[in-house]
């Protein structure tokens, strides 16, 4: 027996084999993706100088006090719009129902700053709406006051005409989930069908809400299109400012930190609304009964979901495609089709590795069943909050240092000079895209892993697979399709990703998303119009696929 | 040494949870090649834990198992599942929901070449009873056909050893009888060594040799069906396993008890001195209904159960009974009825002085 002990015993890894490597490798990823979040938050420690001083004294008030009422306004708008129609399409029955109950989600596919474009071009002086306005009534220039598009709650208005599908999304899940006989209850208790709604089904739907109205706010604050084109000054245009007009780096990152601090709040506010929201009561298998609406009260509902589905979607769409159609023309050829290529080319690559590193991450944590591996998913995941002029930041402060570190050691060395290699580079570039999106990926990953039991991998394992065998013949076939759907949500945000892209995209190398902020900022919205329509055409397509399926709960995995 | 030849060998297993006290602690077990073992117990009483310890599954904390003598586990040495040459068979089955029948069966069998392995696991399929059914998905299937595929799956690989977690457990009564007797008939004519884990006894007597009952972690007897029915050697035991009741008794000598319902004698293993105390279990088949009897006993509760009622009956002292009574014997609750004695395995355990039950 000592023998057999020493020879076939010998001394192993008490852990599976290939198990500490999956560890390594997720906890590796994580430190990459907030190593740049890091080097923004060191630069806090930095003395500013007199720039610092300046801007401080200056234009700091007015970032923080426009970013707050932004938000203000933003978490307003997005959660009476979202509960509004959320409740109906939840709770009532009414004609065109089912279809609105994935439609209204379409606005996410439709980027704030190219709404801007489409909305500044309607309503401007010369622009359709006020022309057919003075030629109805007889009015000239300064006869009649009409609102500024391009103000501050003009800038809300576009966060929240497409922002505000995260708090109609939430909020429908959670009416749904709610035991009908609650609301019920309530009904049986004297209170009529409305007092229900606010004294039952609304206080219940609170932290979902509040979750779905922090999101909103969170890409409010990463914004930045459309607050440089409507001039409204918050941390996203100082950061830019300070870093490519001031040339003050030290500035943009201290800017940068303050927004985080706000971004951090509404994070804090997310999670926790999330983990109350777990709390409650079980869903019930009984399927809900939907009141049905009356003919004059079913228009109604109806024309209250169509409105701001309208808003954020149908009317931009419109008046975007009847841009490219009358001025557009000069954009399409070769140009057009290098700016699409360069999209495409980026978003793909993104995607297909932001899935990759999710599957290590997300398996990795999986087998090593242990709560350091989800803990580190979750850091990793935190660079979705973070608005990509910061992570531009964060990536750029330091690839420039190590750029001037190589070219001196080039130059020293070598005898040669070498031109900076990452700052201005495609890999730094697709770098920051993956802090910013890996966690979209990471969801539909963690969530298509969640499917499959955990006996799927005892039984492979004891059928003699080793840990990446059975990732490979069980866990990738089983969750193919969230994969796929991994991959198009990263996509299409890559492709309407604006501010990384802008400071970071390597000279004359751009994107749809680029060219179409330029035209724009130079006031040629329509020849803006091709570029916009381009990304929102390509952002629908697995939006459409994404909003059906969270609408029809997939069926437990059929082959 | 004898060891070497068991198929398993466990010894002094012990697994806790960080933080928690053991689930598993002192367990000690031995398989002989092509014996088919069972641990029986309530949930949480550490049965599955010990399953999946062998499985390779979960590492263990204490003491050591053995496979033919080479040691898969003990602290600080885990040989991974995937080498150990195991079947399992999991309590929902675990078949690959994008794989078919036949390729679920063929998973294992990474060895052979490819025409070879479909025509194994047709062949497996076959002996499961289900030739033919390759081609279905599990969703396609029954669950007792599930539970054929997984059997069919695990055996596939010729595994040193089988493990069955609660196998039978989602079937309906009927099923679960009938496959738990054709899947000992498959193992026994493999001859497959398994063990199995459930809390179902008549699944345990159906299948095993040999059951071990467990509490709190530890195997409390390790013997066959019949023993631990008529030889429990613990009080535990002897309330776990069938039904039964606890009457109080004085031993009279070394091999001898009175009771208020009469002597009894021939009690091996009770290790008797005249004048202890002694809690007598008696089996319901142990009390026999006989209208000519003078002890009599009131009926508290009556349980239909065709053939027999299950009588629930109260000694005058206060006592209940439970008696098995052919069912053209049927007595109104609270009648009085005549009862005798009729034990052929006497089991007693001492009784502390003045405890009750």
């Amino acid at each position: 027996m000592q023998a057999l002990d020493t020879t076939r015993g010998a001394p192993r890894e008490t852990r599976k084999p290939g198990l500490r490597l999956w560890n390594a490798a997720a906890i590796a990823i994580a430190l990459a993706l907030i190593a740049p979040i890091a080097v923004v938050g060191a630069n806090l420690f930095v003395p500013g100088g007199g720039a610092w001083a300046h801007l401080s004294a200056t234009v700091l008030p007015d970032y923080a006090l426009n970013s707050l009422a932004l938000v203000a306004m933003v978490a307003t708008g997005t959660t009476v719009v979202g509960v509004a129609c959320a409740w109906l399409v939840a709770c009532c029955e009414f004609p065109g129902r089912r279809a609105l109950e994935w439609a209204l989600a379409l606005p996410l596919a439709m980027p704030a700053y190219v709404i801007a474009y489409a909305y500044t071009d309607a309503l401007q002086f010369a622009g359709p709406v006020q022309s057919s306005l003075r030629a109805a009534f007889g009015w000239a220039a300064g006869d009649y006051w009409f609102p500024e598009i391009r103000s501050l709650p003009g800038a809300a208005a576009m966060f929240v005409a497409v922002l505000y599908p995260y708090v109609y999304l939430l909020a429908r899940g959670a009416f749904l989930e709610q035991s009908p006989s609650l609301a019920e209850a309530g009904r049986t208790l004297g209170l009529p069908p409305w007092q229900a709604f606010f004294r039952v089904s609304l206080p219940l739907a609170r932290p979902a809400i509040a979750a779905g109205a922090a999101l909103a706010c969170m890409e409010t604050l990463a914004d930045f299109g459309t607050v440089s084109y409507f001039g409204v000054q918050t941390f996203t245009t100082g950061i830019f400012r300070a870093w490519l007009s001031m040339g003050e780096p030290v500035s943009a990152a201290k800017l940068s930190m303050l927004l985080l601090a706000f971004v951090a709040v509404l994070l804090a506010a997310e999670r926790l609304a999330r983990r109350r929201a777990r709390f409650h009561d079980a869903p019930s298998s009984r399927r809900r009964s939907r009141v049905t609406l009356s003919r004059r009260a079913g228009t109604v509902a109806l024309a209250t979901c169509l409105a701001p589905l309208a808003f954020g979607f149908a009317i931009p769409a419109a008046m975007l495609a009847r841009l490219s159609l009358q001025g557009g023309d000069e954009q399409f050829g070769a140009r057009f089709a290098t700016l699409a290529a360069n999209s495409f080319f980026l978003s793909s690559i993104t995607a297909v590795i932001a899935v990759a590193l999710a599957v290590v991450m997300a398996y990795g944590a999986r087998i090593s069943r242990s709560p350091v591996g989800a803990a580190v998913n979750r850091v990793a995941a935190l660079g979705y909050a973070v608005p990509g002029a910061v992570i531009a930041i964060g990536v750029l402060i330091p690839a420039a240092r190590l750029d001037n570190l190589l070219a001196d050691a080039a130059g020293s060395l070598f005898g040669i000079s070498m031109g900076l290699m990452l700052t201005g580079s495609l890999v730094a570039l697709v770098y920051a895209y993956l802090i910013r999106f890996l966690a979209v990926a990471l969801q539909s990953v963690e969530a298509g892993l969640a499917r499959i039991t955990p006996a799927m991998e005892d039984a492979a394992r004891s059928l003699g697979l080793g840990p990446s065998a059975t990732l490979a013949r069980v866990h990738l076939p089983m969750m193919r399709s969230s994969l796929v759907t991994a991959a198009l949500l990263v996509f299409v945000d890559v492709m309407k990703e604006l501010p990384a892209t802008f400071v970071m995209r390597p000279f004359n190398f751009d994107t749809l998303a680029v060219q179409a902020y330029n035209l724009a900022a130079d006031e040629r919205l329509a020849e803006a119009s091709t570029a916009s329509l381009a990304i929102v055409a390509v952002g629908l397509v697995p939006l459409i696929v994404a909003a059906r399926r969270m609408v029809k709960p997939e069926a437990p995995t059929a082959p | 040494m004898i060891l070497m030849t068991h198929a398993l060998e466990i010894r002094d297993l012990r697994f806790s949870y960080p933080g928690m006290p053991p689930v598993v602690e002192g367990f000690n077990l031995s398989l002989a090649e092509g014996e088919i073992g069972c641990l029986l117990g309530s949930s949480g009483c550490g049965k599955t834990t010990a399953l999946r310890c062998i499985a390779g599954l979960e590492p263990v904390h204490g003491g050591e198992i053995r496979f033919r003598g080479e040691i898969v586990s003990r602290p600080g040495l885990t040989v991974p599942t995937e080498e150990r040459r195991i079947g399992v068979v999991f309590q929902d089955y675990a078949l690959f929901p994008h794989l078919n029948a036949l390729d679920n069966v063929a998973f294992g069998l990474r060895a052979l070449p490819k025409p070879d392995r479909r025509k194994r696991a047709a062949e497996l399929l076959a002996m499961v009873g289900l030739p033919g059914s390759g081609a279905k998905y599990p969703h396609e299937l029954s669950g007792g056909q599930r539970q054929r595929v997984a059997l069919a799956r695990a055996l596939a690989p010729s595994p040193r050893l089988l493990l069955l977690d609660e196998p039978f457990s989602n079937l309906d009564g009927d099923l679960r009888e009938r496959l738990s007797l054709e899947v000992r008939g498959i193992l026994k004519a493999q001859g497959t060594t398994a063990l199995l884990v459930t809390h179902d006894q008549n699944e345990a007597f159906a299948m095993a040799d040999t059951v071990g009952v467990m509490r709190k972690g530890r195997i409390e007897q390790w013997d066959t069906a019949y023993n631990l029915y008529h030889r429990p050697t613990s009080r535990f035991v002897a309330d776990f396993v069938g039904e039964g009741a606890f009457i109080d008794g004085l031993a009279s000598d070394s091999d001898g008890i009175d009771t208020v319902l009469g002597a009894l004698k021939h009690c091996p293993g009770c290790e008797l001195k005249p004048g202890m105390p002694v809690a007598l279990l008696l089996r319901p088949d142990d009390i026999q209904h006989d209208d000519a009897a003078l002890l009599k006993a009131e009926v508290v509760k009556k349980a239909f159960r065709g053939a027999e009622f299950l009588y629930t009956l109260r000694l005058d002292d206060g006592k209940q009974l439970l008696s098995l009574v052919p069912s053209h014997h049927n007595h109104a609750v609270g009648e009085k009825i005549g009862i005798k004695l009729d034990v052929d395995h006497v089991v007693a355990f001492p009784r502390a002085e003045g405890a009750d039950d």
